[in-house]
């Protein structure tokens, strides 16, 4: 069998050998260089052993297959990789930058900059997720905020499930594999197919960075990890006085044992992890203590208590289909009232489709940024803030539940880019807009919807009120 | 070298012409027919010689149950239905037909690959591998690194690790699916003119052997002209009604 040591300066396939950066119970992991690949390089290597645990092969084997498969700035480039039968090996960009694991002595940290921190994992998850791929093993020591662009890059697949491939790990090991402290408990009862097993680990790992608390500790059982379905966590704010309710009330529902009552996408946990003030408090937010033993007792042994089940688990293949994010950008200026109208029939009907929808209202409050006082009308209101009641006032209709739809009133000097940059920063899947019936106007001021739909990375639907509703179009 | 795998045409003329367009669309190195050319469908004499043109410029075709039974009496039993449909082709194939089918050989293998329309184990009384135990008892008849087989209309892939561990995999069309050297692979591929998965789309795979990548592919074709002729030819009607829902 072919062995983990390889010498310093050893020639690979055409990689030199430099140094052992990391060892560990699965791999080694070495520098190398390459004529031919100018950027810096990392070559894994799996302990294959005989004796060894059988899970090195098979999570070497589970990487082999999803990294050359992924792409994007959250994960590392594949560059190559060896056959089992000479010497296996992956080669892949080294990411410049520490995990978040050096970043634990430092622990507890900011909410905000935990906040930061959960938002781009949750990014990376996003894009994880839409290319089919549920990490499984989110923890400190597999993420790295890259030095040079600052976003968050996952790494080590070796635990993860690809919606589309053969699932090595789930038919040799019905054992579940994971991390103890972030396992979510369908991971710990061996599902391994849903997107939303990430948030929990990420939940997690939040709670850990703001409290310097593991929120379940470090269980080595079975039964002590099976505990977290019925056994709620001590609230972060009974820890740390100084956690603002929105980040408990997004860490808490990011730890809700049914994956159903957690965000249902990482796009949608990013979303409130950068818009605290639109994050809807429940009582978890205001918790300073853990449930009541009587009401714990009864979660574990009530028969209509919540258990992982792998029929009601879902798909990552269908993830973000299940709970787009939509966005609707309502001129409130012009009086258009059946366009308002129509664009209000369209939102409902696409949004009231899908259960999980999530509808982000926008509106672009154009002016000169520097000068504060012109956020006052000429009879002394607060524009950002009418137009915010304005927003609310027409999503009223719509009835949805106060967790699905937020406000948003974008300063900005130019409609078009300001709501390109919201729609591209928050991960929407489809923008809803108006276009502006008045020939005039387009002309002189361009149209913004044809910008939208030029540029924006998503579906776009541009809203006509029809001829029959009268108008000067 | 990417090779075309495509078993069970079952005398489907429109669902054979939409797979080979699509082969070529693709680009492929060659052609692989796993078996069973005829029966059930009413094409058998143009999907035959389709087959036999493609052999005569390096083609690889394997023989199936019902390309067995087409030419004369078998071993093994087929259904009432099946029966029905075998003597109708029999009556309508010419003697050098019948010549080709006849001589078509159980299994060939190649470069670590098996090709067979059944099975490894016991390929001349070809059982059905749908499930795990069969899956290894194929993988166990051979060394090659992957069998490639139909005769069961509905796409599979089963794996066997060095653990001893086998495991299923149900193929999502147009993923390549990585054929890792360290695990020997047994891939059935579903079938061209009578799919059977629940989806009416014909079926057939796609090798790379170079990257040692597996992609199954489905292909729409004129379901309803195929089920025309069927019907036309007078054979069972549960011959033509299937084709429509694809079970």
């Amino acid at each position: 069998m072919a062995t983990p040591y390889l010498e310093k300066g050893t020639l690979l396939d055409g990689f030199t050998i430099g140094d052992r950066v990391h060892k560990g119970g699965m791999a080694y992991l070495y520098a190398v260089t390459h004529p031919a690949h100018d950027l810096a390089m990392l070559m894994k290597v799996p302990v294959l052993n005989e004796g060894e645990d059988p899970a090195a092969i098979v999570s070497f084997e589970m990487e082999q297959m999803i990294l050359p498969r992924l792409s994007g700035p959250h994960v590392p480039r594949f560059i190559a990789a060896g056959d089992f039968a000479v010497q296996p090996y992956l080669v892949y960009e080294r990411i410049p930058g520490e995990t978040l694991y050096k970043s634990l002595p430092e622990l507890p940290l900011p909410a905000e900059q935990v906040a930061a921190i959960g938002a781009k994992v949750a990014t990376a998850l996003h894009d994880l997720h839409r290319q089919h791929v549920v990490h499984l093993d989110v923890k400190p020591s597999n993420i790295i905020l890259r030095s040079d662009t600052g976003v968050a890059t996952l790494i080590d697949f070796g635990l993860s499930h690809h919606g589309q491939l053969p699932d090595l790990m789930f038919e040799e090991f019905r054992l579940p594999y994971g991390t103890a402290p972030y396992m979510a408990p369908e991971q710990v009862y061996g599902i391994r197919t849903d997107p939303r097993s990430d948030l929990f680990a990420l939940g997690a790992l939040m709670y850990f960075f703001v409290t310097g608390v593991r929120p379940f500790g470090d269980p080595q059982s079975l039964k002590g990890l099976q505990r977290r379905v019925w056994w709620d966590p001590i609230p972060p704010r009974q820890l740390k006085a100084d956690v603002p309710p929105w980040l408990q009330e997004i860490i808490l529902r990011c730890l809700s044992p049914n994956p159903e009552g957690r965000h249902p996408t990482a796009a949608q946990l990013a979303f409130e992890l950068t818009h605290p003030e639109q994050v809807t408090l429940t009582p978890r937010a205001h918790k300073i203590a853990r449930d009541p033993w009587s009401v714990r007792i009864k979660r574990r042994f009530h028969p209509d208590s919540f258990r992982p089940s792998l029929q009601q688990a879902r798909r990552v293949t269908s993830a973000a289909d299940g709970a787009p994010i939509v966005a609707v950008a309502i001129d409130l200026t012009e009086s258009e009232p059946d366009l308002i109208e129509a664009l209000r029939t369209t939102v409902k009907r696409v949004i009231l489709t899908v259960p999980n929808a999530r509808l982000a209202c926008l509106n672009v409050l154009k002016g000169n940024l520097i000068a504060i006082d012109q956020t006052l009308d000429k009879e002394g209101h607060n524009v950002h803030v009418q137009r915010l009641v304005q927003l609310k006032d027409w999503a009223r209709a719509l009835e949805l539940p106060p967790d699905r739809v937020s406000y948003h009133v974008l300063e900005a000097m130019d409609a078009g880019s300001a709501i390109l940059d919201y729609v591209s920063a928050n991960a929407v899947d489809h923008i809803v807009l108006g276009a502006r019936t008045s020939a005039v106007l387009r002309n002189i001021l361009g149209s913004v919807s044809m910008e939208i739909v030029q540029k924006a990375p998503c579906t776009v639907t541009v809203v006509r009120k029809s001829r029959g509703q009268g108008g000067s179009a | 070298m990417r090779i075309a795998l495509l078993a069970d045409i079952h005398a489907n003329l429109e669902a054979l012409q939409a797979c080979l367009a699509d082969v070529r669309a693709r680009g492929a190195d060659r052609l692989v027919f796993l078996g069973d050319v005829v029966g059930y469908g009413a094409d058998p004499v143009a999907c035959v010689e389709i087959v036999a043109e493609a052999c005569s410029t390096g083609a690889l075709a394997i023989k199936g149950n019902h390309d067995e039974a087409a030419v004369g009496p078998t071993r093994f039993r087929l259904n009432e239905t099946a029966e029905k449909a075998l003597r109708w082709t029999e009556a309508i194939l010419g003697d050098t037909h019948k010549a080709f089918l006849s001589g078509l050989p159980m299994m060939v293998g190649e470069e670590g690959r098996l090709y067979v329309h059944a099975s490894a184990a016991h390929a001349e009384s070809y059982p059905y591998v749908t499930g795990l135990d069969e899956a290894v008892e194929s993988l166990q008849a051979t060394k090659a690194h992957v069998t490639i087989c139909g005769h069961v209309h509905m796409p599979a892939l089963y794996n066997l690790a060095v653990t001893g561990k086998i495991m299923q995999h149900i193929p999502i069309a147009g993923t390549d699916i990585p054929l890792l050297s360290q695990r020997r692979w047994l891939a059935v591929m579903g079938a061209v003119g009578q799919p059977r998965d629940g989806n009416p789309a014909a079926a057939y795979g796609l090798f790379d052997a170079e990257k040692s990548a597996l992609t199954y592919v489905r292909v729409p074709y004129d379901v309803e002209k195929a089920q025309d002729k069927i019907r036309k030819a007078g054979l069972p009607d549960s011959l033509w009604k299937r084709l429509g829902v694809g079970r």
